[in-house]
């Protein structure tokens, strides 16, 4: 409740503030100040101290998963904060209203994470898309960023419309927007909520970018400015991942055996697209456009699976993305060159970048030590663990091996490549933040459980 | 990580892992080449020297264990524990890197200071691996070693080093994923849900045979890359090309062990019936490749290539034994994992050597080093000799117990057809060692031998080691069979399905 209320507010604050503050340093400032303020509210409502008491009839139930998801959500969004917020000044002239509706999108996350009913739902993914359309758009003078912007407002309206429709019907087999009461309806399975579950599956496929769905991602991140692609590609997805997981875990579960082999036919296909296709980028950004449908198809397997394990596991799984994935988006959006070869003889010029860089590349690739592991781990054996479709961990983990040819390739370009990688200049802030996410990266790697304590403490 | 510190527990194997280890990230920090160098060599003297206390003072396996707890809501821990393949795969690690560092004190390497972090941290990881007694524990130091490995080829090596390393890095990484995945998969088929190796051992007996089936391929593909096992062998000739010699070295003379060491005490163990029922498509497999690299190393004229096959033969006889499942065999591999260890570190010094003196590889350009060069010519007719396992050398021992353990296997019906073919790579190995001393070290002077010089004495003081280490287990063995007598036996015992079989 605290931070769905303090990012509301504070978004609005980040449009005056444009007016009131002359100096953009103060702008930045206010922000990384918003964003403590809500990770620290929020981290008091995790050990009961609520600011707010609103009335909100069962419609909204912030419990342990919510607020958990929600402190990872807002940690990275600080770290992004820290590392990428100066490079916002590039895109264009409207400062202010970017924070502002960066913090939008954390207010709709907060809804997404916490829904008890299927109205609040549609009104958390309608509250982050339609900010992202705009920060997709951006940079007005940039082609390719319009019609990203374009693009994803036609196909992200469409699948909006199909989510509504699938809301519907499955009103009309249950009587019901909430949860609860969907759950206990009486009677046999109808083929009503089977078409309306069938149609939530592929609308919220369509946010994550699960394969057959993602067409848009690659196109999108690419147009976009690059720091908003960083944030579309990790915290806008890992929040689609939350609701993918809670509406099918609250309202389907004891639907399982409806849609658990829709959801393995849909990960081997994300796997399989998103590695092949990266495989053969030569643009570092698009790469990690692939990469992010790549890794989703690894955060499917919590889907899939739909245990203990799998809702634990994705709640390291995003953080253990997000903040390898915000660290090599941070350096990327530094270079004057995207492709491969930019990345040339980084590691002569650039040390700790590079050496930083590469523990987030290591992580992304799942090798032991980092955290990309062991949220790897974590998928596989709750997957393991239904006992069933084994063929689908034995392909992962083949994908896996694929997934470190694109990986390994950056690393190869920064370190054994000569070239000259053009001089950068970066901050002693933003040096020092690459670092911190590099042993961020390592710390989960080898303690998860600094991480996932607070899940049940 | 704080254990509890009971009478048992020994901090001896994790000093094994501790030492290189934080010798390895100090490493980064150094700026000045000698002292990086210096700083190497000192603590891989310092490790050998626990491993060698490890060996003589505390020589009771049951001390030399150590266990704290470490992911333990995963099911993993941190134990760690020596027991006698442990010891003598730690000596033969602890050994070879103050040899190498010796051998190749001469080196220049730009970033020399990463050059020996890197090296230090690999040999935290091979430590780790033989140490291992978690399967967690043990998937994270197999990877850990292949990390440093990745780096040390690509940035130091031949022209063709990164597309070398790179097919190296993706097969090897291929087969430890799917040997994750078989490692998950056992774990989830505990009974006390737990990746503690006395877990899986008890799922031998348990699992059906049909599963074990494709959990031994899962883990064997992992571990057939690594030996390499004939069809997977294909990225070794050309890593061992293209990197730097020191890695070269290590990856031969220990990572290949890896494998080895892996499948006794990770493989025959946890998936005994499979491991018998598919003993005889391994041991096919295995004895191709003895015949298949042994001609080929026949043909080659490049020297480092030559090690290569012949380090493939080599091992692909250590993978037939093991599935042939007799003790005699058993120890005939333990003690040849050993001997092999220092008798290619002894070959790739003496070509090391034979390229910094005359500037090729090539054993058609080379002629005559041998009244140029008198002392590496003894040293390297020695070591070859060791090579192909002439009587009173070390390999002679392993390897005569190695074909008596595969004669005298019950594990297969055609225990002769493999002995007669696996023994015919004997006569293939003369060929190609003698003809390469001949070639290289006796005959006329040419152009370019004419100008080499014989060696220093750093080298001549690490191949007298390594001579030494021949001769004294080749008249000695017992040496090291004493300490894996009870090893070999225990899992031979731990792995003995023939039973369920007989009826049939």
């Amino acid at each position: 409740m605290n931070a769905l209320i303090i990012s509301a507010v504070w978004g609005v604050v980040m449009m005056f503030s444009g007016i009131l503050l002359k100096q953009r340093s103060g702008i930045r400032n206010l922000a990384v100040a918003g964003l403590v303020l809500l990770l620290v509210s929020n981290i008091l409502e995790m050990s009961g101290t609520v600011f707010f008491k609103v009335e909100l009839k069962g419609m909204i139930v912030f419990d342990r998963f919510a607020l958990f998801f929600d402190s990872i959500i807002f940690a990275s969004a600080l770290i992004y904060l820290f590392l990428s917020a100066r490079d916002m000044e590039k895109v264009g002239v409207n400062y202010a209203e970017y924070f502002a509706l960066i913090f939008f999108i954390l207010c709709g996350i907060t809804l997404v994470a916490s829904f008890k009913s299927l109205l609040i739902l549609f009104l958390g993914i309608e509250i982050v898309s339609i900010p992202l359309y705009i920060l997709t758009g951006s940079e007005k003078k940039n082609l390719k960023s319009n019609e990203a912007s374009l693009k994803y407002l036609l196909l992200g309206s469409f699948s909006t419309a199909i989510m509504l429709m699938g809301i519907a019907f499955v009103y009309g087999a249950t009587g019901s927007f909430m949860s609860a009461e969907i759950i206990a309806s009486p009677g046999t399975v109808s083929a009503l909520l089977i078409a309306g579950m069938t149609l939530l599956l592929f609308s919220m496929a369509f946010k994550a970018s699960v394969v057959p769905f993602h067409f848009w991602a690659p196109d999108v991140y690419d147009g976009a400015p690059t720091v908003f692609a960083s944030f579309m590609a990790t915290i806008v997805k890992a929040a689609s991942f939350i609701a993918f997981i809670r509406l099918f875990n609250d309202l389907f579960g004891d639907m399982k055996p409806e849609w658990q082999l829709w959801m393995a036919v849909l990960t081997a296909a994300t796997l399989f697209v998103g590695n092949i296709t990266a495989v053969f980028q030569q643009s570092v950004k698009r790469m990690l456009a692939y990469s992010s449908v790549a890794q989703a198809g690894f955060m499917m397997f919590s889907l899939y699976a739909m245990n203990t394990d799998a809702v634990e596991g994705l709640l390291l799984y995003v953080a253990a993305y997000s903040l390898a994935t915000i660290g090599i988006f941070a350096v990327l959006n530094k270079m004057s060159d995207y492709t491969f070869d930019g990345f040339n003889g980084f590691a002569k010029s650039q040390p700790v970048l590079a050496a930083s860089t590469t523990i987030c590349l290591l992580s992304l690739a799942g090798i032991p030590l980092t955290a990309g592991f062991l949220s790897k781990f974590y998928m596989l054996r709750a997957a393991i663990d239904t006992h069933k479709n084994l063929w689908l961990v034995i392909f992962a983990v083949v994908m896996a091996a694929v997934s470190v040819y694109y990986y390994f390739r950056l690393i190869q370009a920064m370190y054994f490549r000569e070239g000259n990688a053009h001089e950068i200049e970066v901050t002693p802030v933003f040096k020092w933040t690459m670092v911190v996410v590099a042993a961020l990266v390592i710390l989960l790697g080898i303690f998860p459980n600094l991480l996932l304590y607070w899940f049940y403490f | 990580m704080s254990g509890g510190k009971g009478d048992a527990d020994n901090m001896i194997p994790v000093l094994f892992i501790l030492i290189p280890l934080v010798s390895g990230l100090t490493l980064f920090f150094f700026k000045n080449e000698k002292s990086a160098r210096s700083w190497a060599l000192f603590s891989s003297v310092v490790t050998l020297f626990v491993s060698v206390s490890g060996l003589t003072f505390f020589n009771d396996s049951n001390h030399l264990k150590f266990s704290a707890e470490w992911l333990s809501f995963l099911g993993s821990s941190f134990s760690v524990k020596v027991d006698g393949m442990g010891q003598v795969l730690c000596l033969l690690t602890a050994i070879s890197y103050p040899v190498i560092f010796l051998a190749t004190w001469k080196n220049q390497y730009s970033k020399a200071s990463s050059f020996f972090g890197l090296m230090m941290l690999e040999q935290a990881g091979l430590m780790g691996v033989f140490v291992a007694m978690d399967a967690l524990l043990f998937y994270f130091f197999w990877e850990m070693v292949l990390i440093p490995v990745y780096f040390l080829c690509s940035r130091w090596g031949g022209e063709k080093r990164v597309q070398a390393t790179f097919k190296f890095f993706i097969y090897t990484f291929l087969g430890s994923v799917l040997m994750l995945v078989a490692i998950i998969y056992l774990f989830s088929q505990t009974s006390d849900h737990s990746f503690s190796i006395e877990s899986f051992y008890r799922l031998s007996k348990i699992l059906p045979a049909k599963t074990q089936g494709w959990v031994f391929w899962l883990f064997f593909a992992a571990f057939a890359i690594k030996m390499p096992v004939f069809p997977f062998h294909t990225w070794q000739p050309d890593l061992y090309e293209q990197s730097n010699t020191p890695t070269t070295i290590v990856l031969s003379g220990v990572i290949v062990k890896m494998g080895v060491f892996a499948c006794i005490r990770w493989l025959l163990p946890v998936v005994s019936v499979a491991s018998f029922q598919w003993g005889d498509v391994v041991t096919s497999l295995a004895v191709t490749g003895i015949l298949y690299a042994s001609l080929i190393a026949i043909q080659q004229d490049d020297l480092k290539r030559l090690v290569a096959y012949s380090s493939i033969a080599h091992v692909g006889l250590m993978c037939a034994t093991i599935f042939s499942e007799t003790t005699i065999g058993f120890q005939g591999v333990m003690i040849q994992m050993f001997n092999h260890g220092i008798n290619i570190i002894g070959l790739w010094i003496v070509v090391e050597m034979i390229g910094k003196q005359t500037g090729t590889r090539k054993i058609s350009e080379l002629g005559g080093l041998a009244q140029k060069a008198p002392s590496l010519a003894i040293f390297a007719l020695i070591i070859g000799l060791a090579n192909l396992a002439l009587p009173l050398t070390n390999a002679f021992v392993g390897e005569f117990m190695m074909f008596n353990g595969i004669f005298s296997s019950g594990a297969t019906r055609y225990n002769v057809i493999f002995t007669v073919l696996a023994a015919a790579s004997i006569i293939l190995v003369s060929i190609y060692i003698l003809n390469m001393i001949r070639k290289v070290f006796y005959g006329n002077n040419n152009e370019v031998t004419m100008a080499a010089n014989d060696i220093k004495w750093n080298h001549k003081l690490v191949l007298s080691v390594i001579v030494i280490l021949i001769i004294w287990l080749g008249v000695y063995p017992d040496s090291i069979l004493n300490l894996t007598q009870g090893l070999s036996e225990t899992i031979l015992k731990q792995s003995d399905v023939m039973h369920l079989f007989s009826g049939k």
